[in-house]
């Protein structure tokens, strides 16, 4: 695997958008190659290389191709955006977007993301050290078929709206969840390792939920049916089960009702 | 000045029975000529390919109320699926497009004329926005009426009269085109959440049935003696066993003759028949009656039809049949939107994905096709998705290539998931026939236009007529042996002249030549009843006055009025 | 003589009553009398005469304004647009569709974000219309055939004054002949509005917790049990409720900024959207929003048609519209500092924004558009006065109901005022000539061959 390490020298006034970031894009390409590559201040279309510091060069795929981003890139939007394959790490915070329809590949971030990270994700992993934002691992706006696969893993807080119209793939927060955990969801799990605030699997169809703290505002739509020991990211447990929204349409299956779950930790 | 020649084309004109000669084709001021008339033209070099009047396009939902409805609540359907801007303006959408690429991508097809399938008369200030923001294509939207309280009450009331000079004043207000029909009855009933399941069920409060509906407008328009028909899309619509419905509609129309003076022979246009065309009585025996269909339509010529076909794509349907949207929000449990209209209509829009992996959605593509082939007649069978319903109108030269290609047809049969059961339940297997580029253009213009009472104008290449000129690349002589060839000569078109000025060339938009709105004036006797009881509805139950219901000139842009006299 | 003007349209609120009778003088220079208005609707005719300027007003270094002509505002203002990355134009509240059309064009070519009021308002409408659809009706439907109404979160009797005579509780319309009398009124709210004061049924909600109300009232629909209180509704009146709605004819849920503006927002509008589509399954149910000014519907019907997005709209890239409320919203925009101008037009967002984000924007330059001063223009670099709609303009306008309504004007704009749509105009021919002068990027087009009949 090759490396390719770009270091944000001249910050922009506003934000920057760069989609082009993405081991698909950097593979078979020298540094200079890279630093002709588009990226969007407003509406001011500029090389990479305006902005960034290039070194070393992408491998012959994207599998082969890693990314390493230095500098503050709090400002700097679509990091990895449907990248397919390869590596990014981004030494420390990154904007809206990070990972978002990610097919495959890693997205390491050790600091903190904005919101819309993960959005549309099919596959791949995306870890967060610190907090995210908004919408993290949600459907985009209108799309019904939202997170279809993947890992996306946060460290720390998550903001409101998760995982909306989850169809698939695991989001785990290590912290505390804001309001509306999957809603819409009509498959996929989320985890909560701390404290989920309220609305948590509203409107939901399918799909599992976890919480390992307390939910401060339980829905009325979901009903406690027993207990269950299970095992959730490595460690085994009791839980508090319930089914709902039953104020939602549920599919039948081989003559049973199939709905979501929400665990809660006893 | 503003002299163009067309050399050396292989001509397709249906209108004047021109099956592929090769010709020249004069073109001044704006206008078809003969050659002769020119005296120093601009050159079109046309050799080897295709020469056929712009297209017309019979069935469309492009402009309104309900088509703004399905872009703004899709944004998905714009998010990765929109191409860069490539004209004045942006292009956005793919089954749902922007007004501009409407304009755009019917131009790049060689189209002309578009025929807005459905207008709300309450709504008609907003389809007129969009048609003035809709550019290049010339526009005409059909007022519905078949739910429509004036009509039901006329109707219901054998007052043939009355109901006439309510639609001339209709389409005046609404500077409407035609006598627009959906579920006739049915649309009605769905304001209490119900339907008019066939042309017999009795509408809820109204005591008339969708079957008096049908013939009273028919009669309505053959009185007035419009340029277009009575457009129907019948009862029953999208459900399987639904082919006796349409058989039974198309039944009323027996003993109708057309009477107008504008070269149309049908009284009666039923359109999407695909929809209607299905065998079976549940969605696990579903099959195709496309033979008994056609077999009637063939025998009748004063019925019309376009097929409405499935073009296998994710798309967003949009229908006044509010009741069927309702069905179908419950089959897929996908967003659904609807606007029930006052007195009038209603609208539901829901998306909807038709997949090779789906046996009803394969079975609904081979229906459609079958129509097409089995037809005798193709001056009476056009070619729609009525889009965005089956699919979006791009997709006409795929349908094309579909049709001149059996090959084609093969092809996409590959891909089906349940091909053995589609092969079982229609008989798109047994057909060899391949449509010729002048059973096409048939389909395309000449057939459209005559129906849609317009062949004086659009559909063909008789001197008089709007220079309206389609070229593609392709070589009657010398037809590619790849299918997708035709798809991309039918996608875009080498040249499109329309009112003289070359629009497209290279399938790209080079010019953007004024549009025009195209509506029906009617000459009616005063009648003091229909204007009292105007005077009463609006009073009473519309929630505007009449005096703003009605069109204002300033919000028509770039009229083309057709005048009707029927007091004569 | 004065001269009476009938069938005019009230540009105030999204009733859009348009039976309002206008008396002007002899000269059609002054608004003496408005009939058949609600008081607030009188008072933008009357507000027509006062507090008037007929030139734009530019900031000078110190602080004052002078006048300067409509040609150096459209040059200015097509200058900053011209310069900066990524400008924002936000507004709309009060305008017609042509001047909302006029400024996408404007937008589009000058690359910059565009927005309007609902994105501080019903923008959550959207998002759940977005995910969730929208079924619904004209008001007529309500006054034809309504047996029930719901009005969730909404106080029409302050904020719509006539929106329960024309449509909703009081009419009688087709088969509903009996009125009020023929109607139950379910109103839930946390406060004890006025129009609580009407209904047959109020249930006080929780601050911030309809959506659990919601979710309890589908969960009942569905036939199932819930807990003995939710939201602090209890259960026997949440039953009471779900059965009324159950058995209705035709009902209608009516609901306004108690959901769009509580915890969760769009979520709140799609559980409802969720509980009219179940209810359909049963009878017959739309559903509503309340929405504000006269024409706020009109920019999303505009940009819809044009772009495929009703709000939100970044065309900062000029080959693609791109729209994610959130992210492309005005007051994210502002917050975050992404935009760096903006234009603020037919709107008070100086007002109407939270204090931080308007202290954001005002480091850049800043235009308004207005007919009058307010507290935006006075803090404006550059204040652009025009015609009033509805009262000196007419046009297109939408009703919180889609229904568009064609706008007359009683009286011309003073002298030299433009309309925004001609305002937008000429600031886009402006535009285009800084664009030509910046060096042709591409070969132009061809001119066209031939020409038109009748040229
Ligand atoms: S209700 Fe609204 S639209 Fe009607 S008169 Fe009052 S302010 Fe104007
Ligand atoms: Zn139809
Ligand atoms: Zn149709």
């Amino acid at each position: 695997m090759k490396t390719v390490t770009i270091t944000l020298a001249n910050p922009p006034e506003l934000y920057l958008e760069g989609q082009n970031i993405t081991p698909d894009n950097f593979a078979g390409k020298k540094a200079a190659e890279i630093a002709t590559l588009d990226v969007w201040e407003g509406k001011l279309k500029s090389p990479l290389g305006k902005y960034f510091t290039v070194e070393g060069e992408g491998g012959a795929t994207a599998a082969d191709t890693k990314i390493v981003l230095r500098g503050d890139c709090t400002r700097v939007k679509r990091i990895g955006q449907q990248m397919t394959a390869g590596e990014i790490v981004v030494e420390g915070n990154a904007d809206m977007y990070i990972g978002g329809w990610m097919k495959g590949g890693k997205i390491h971030v050790k600091g903190n993301v904005d919101s819309f990270c993960g959005i549309g994700m099919e596959g791949g992993e995306l870890i967060i050290d610190g907090n995210a934002g908004h919408h993290l691992g949600s459907s985009p706006r209108g799309e019904w078929r939202g997170m279809q696969g993947g890992l996306i893993r946060v460290a720390g807080d998550a903001g409101n709206d998760t995982a909306t119209f989850i169809n698939g793939g695991t989001i785990i927060i290590g912290g505390n969840a804001d309001i509306h955990v999957s809603t819409h969801g009509e498959g996929g799990t989320v985890i909560i390792k701390g404290d989920a605030k309220g609305r948590v699997g509203g409107q939901m169809v399918k799909g599992d939920i976890f919480v390992y703290g307390t939910i401060e505002y339980p829905l009325p739509g979901f009903q406690l049916v027993g207990e269950v020991e299970q095992e959730v990211d490595g460690a085994t447990a009791r839980f508090a089960h319930y089914i709902g929204d039953l104020g939602e349409r549920h599919p039948v299956s081989r003559g049973k009702t199939v709905y979501a779950n929400i665990y809660t930790r006893l | 000045m503003g002299e163009l020649i067309i050399k050396n084309g292989f001509v397709f004109d249906p209108l004047q029975e021109i099956k592929g000669d090769r010709m020249d084709i004069g073109i001044k001021d704006g206008r078809i000529v003969e050659t002769s008339a020119l005296s120093s033209p601009k050159t079109i070099d046309a050799a080897g390919m295709a020469v056929m009047a712009g297209g017309v396009d019979v069935h469309s939902h492009v402009v309104g109320p309900k088509v703004n409805v399905g872009r703004l609540f899709r944004p998905e359907d714009k998010l990765f699926k929109s191409p860069l801007k490539r004209c004045d303006r942006m292009e956005m959408g793919f089954s749902v497009p922007s007004t501009f690429k409407t304009g755009y991508d019917y131009a790049r097809m060689g189209y002309v004329f578009v025929n807005e399938a459905a207008m709300p008369p309450l709504h008609s200030p907003h389809v007129h926005e969009e048609i003035r923001d809709t550019p290049i294509i010339d526009n005409a939207a059909m007022p519905v009426f078949g739910n429509n309280w004036f009509t039901l009450e006329y109707l219901k009331n054998n007052e043939i009269e009355n109901n006439a000079a309510y639609t001339a004043w209709l389409l005046r207000a609404t500077r409407g085109f035609a006598i627009k029909v959906v579920n006739p009855g049915g649309t009605e009933a769905w304001g209490w959440g119900l339907n008019c399941e066939s042309i017999h069920d009795p509408v809820p409060y109204f005591d008339i049935t969708p079957a008096k509906i049908i013939t009273g407008l028919i009669e309505t328009n053959e009185f007035l003696g419009l340029p277009h028909s009575m457009h129907l899309h019948c009862n029953n619509l999208g459900n399987p066993g639904n082919y006796v419905d349409a058989l039974d509609s198309f039944k009323l129309a027996e003993g109708y003759t057309a009477k107008n003076t504008f070269g149309r022979d049908q009284v009666l246009h039923m359109t999407h028949v695909q929809f209607s065309s299905y065998g079976g009585d549940s969605w696990r025996n579903i099959d195709s009656q496309t033979k008994e269909i056609m077999d009637y339509v063939n025998a009748h010529d004063n019925i019309t039809i376009d097929i409405g076909q499935v073009t296998l794509d994710e798309t967003t349907t949009m229908t006044a049949d509010g009741p069927f949207e309702h069905h179908l929000r419950s089959l897929n449990n996908l967003k659904w939107a609807n606007t029930d209209v006052e007195l009038e209509t209603a609208a539901g829009i829901v998306p909807y994905i038709y997949s090779p992996n789906v046996k009803v959605s394969t079975i609904q593509w081979a229906i459609g096709l079958e129509l097409a082939l089995y037809s005798n007649d193709l001056m009476r069978t056009f070619i729609t998705t009525d889009h965005p319903n089956a699919g979006p109108f791009i997709r006409y030269p795929r349908v094309i290539k579909w049709l001149m290609s059996r090959a084609a047809r093969d092809e996409t049969m590959k891909t089906f998931k349940w091909l053995d059961r589609t092969i079982e339940s229609t008989t798109i297997d047994s057909i060899d026939r391949e449509l010729t580029l002048y059973e096409i253009a048939q389909m395309t213009r000449a057939g459209p236009a005559k129906a849609l009472g317009i062949s004086n104008i659009y559909g063909g290449l008789a001197p008089g007529m709007d220079a309206n000129v389609a070229i593609y690349a392709l070589n009657p002589e010398d037809m590619p042996s790849d299918p997708d060839m035709i798809e991309n000569a039918f996608s875009r078109c080498a040249y499109l002249v329309k009112d003289g000025i070359v629009t497209v060339r290279d399938g790209e938009v080079v010019a953007e030549p004024a549009k025009r709105t195209v509506w029906v004036d009617v000459k009616v006797p005063e009648n003091a009843q229909v204007q009292r009881d105007i005077y009463e509805h609006f009073l009473r139950h519309y929630s505007v006055g009449v005096e703003n219901y009605q069109l204002f000139e300033a919000n028509l842009h770039n009229p083309r009025v057709i005048e009707v006299d029927s007091t004569q | 003589m004065a001269k009476k003007i009938e069938n005019v349209g009230c540009p105030f609120c999204g009733v859009c009553c348009d039976d309002l009778v206008v008396t002007v003088s002899d000269d059609g220079k002054k608004i003496l009398e408005v009939e058949n208005s609600c008081i607030i609707g009188s008072t933008v005719f009357h507000r027509a005469m006062s507090e008037r300027h007929t030139l734009p007003r530019l900031r000078q270094p110190d602080g004052t304004f002078k006048e300067i002509s409509y040609d150096e505002a459209i040059d200015y203002t097509a200058k900053v647009l011209h310069n900066a990355k990524k400008p924002l134009i936000y507004g709309f509240g009060s305008t017609n569709c042509e001047g909302m059309a006029a400024a996408a064009k404007v937008a589009e070519q000058a690359g910059a974000v565009l927005d309007n009021c609902a994105s501080i308002c019903h923008g959550s409408s959207f998002l759940a219309i977005f995910d969730n659809g929208y079924p619904s009706c004209t008001l007529g439907e309500v006054k034809n055939r309504a047996d029930v109404i719901v009005y969730w979160g909404a106080n029409p009797a302050h904020a719509h004054p006539r929106h329960m005579s024309r449509y909703s509780i009081f009419p009688r319309g087709f088969f509903t002949g009996k009125g009020h009398k023929g109607r139950k009124i379910i109103v839930i709210d946390p406060r004890h509005t006025d129009t609580a004061q009407v209904a047959d049924i109020h249930l006080q909600v929780q601050q911030g917790h309809d959506y659990d109300l919601f979710d309890a009232f589908r969960t009942v629909v569905r036939g199932h049990d819930i807990p003995d209180v939710v939201a602090g509704v209890k259960k026997e009146q949440i039953i009471e409720a779900v059965d009324i709605m159950k058995k209705a004819r035709f009902g209608t849920i009516f609901y306004g900024m108690g959901l769009c503006h509580s915890d969760g927002r769009n979520h709140n509008v799609d559980i409802a959207i969720s509980l009219t589509r179940d209810l359909n399954d049963f009878t017959k149910w739309t559903i509503m929003a309340m929405r504000g000014h006269y024409n706020i519907t009109g920019p999303g019907a505009v940009w819809s048609w044009q772009y495929g997005f009703p709000y939100c709209l970044d065309l900062t890239k000029r080959d693609i519209a791109h729209m994610n409320p959130g992210e492309t919203s005005s007051v994210d925009l502002a917050m975050r500092e992404e935009v760096d101008a903006f234009i603020n037009i037919g709107t008070d967002a100086a007002a109407h924004f939270p204090i931080e984000p308007v202290k954001r924007l005002r480091k850049h330059p800043w235009i308004t558009i207005d007919p009058h001063p307010n507290m935006a223009t006075e803090i404006s670099d550059l204040h652009i006065p025009v015609g009033i709609v509805g009262v000196e303009v007419p046009g297109i306008v939408y009703r919180m109901d889609n229904v568009p309504i064609q706008y007359r004007n009683v009286i011309e704009p003073p002298e030299g005022v433009p309309s925004d749509e001609e305002l937008f105009e000429r600031i886009y021919e402006r535009l285009c000539e800084l664009e030509a002068e910046d060096a042709a990027r591409e070969p132009a087009k061809a001119a066209p061959e031939g020409a038109r009949a009748g040229e």
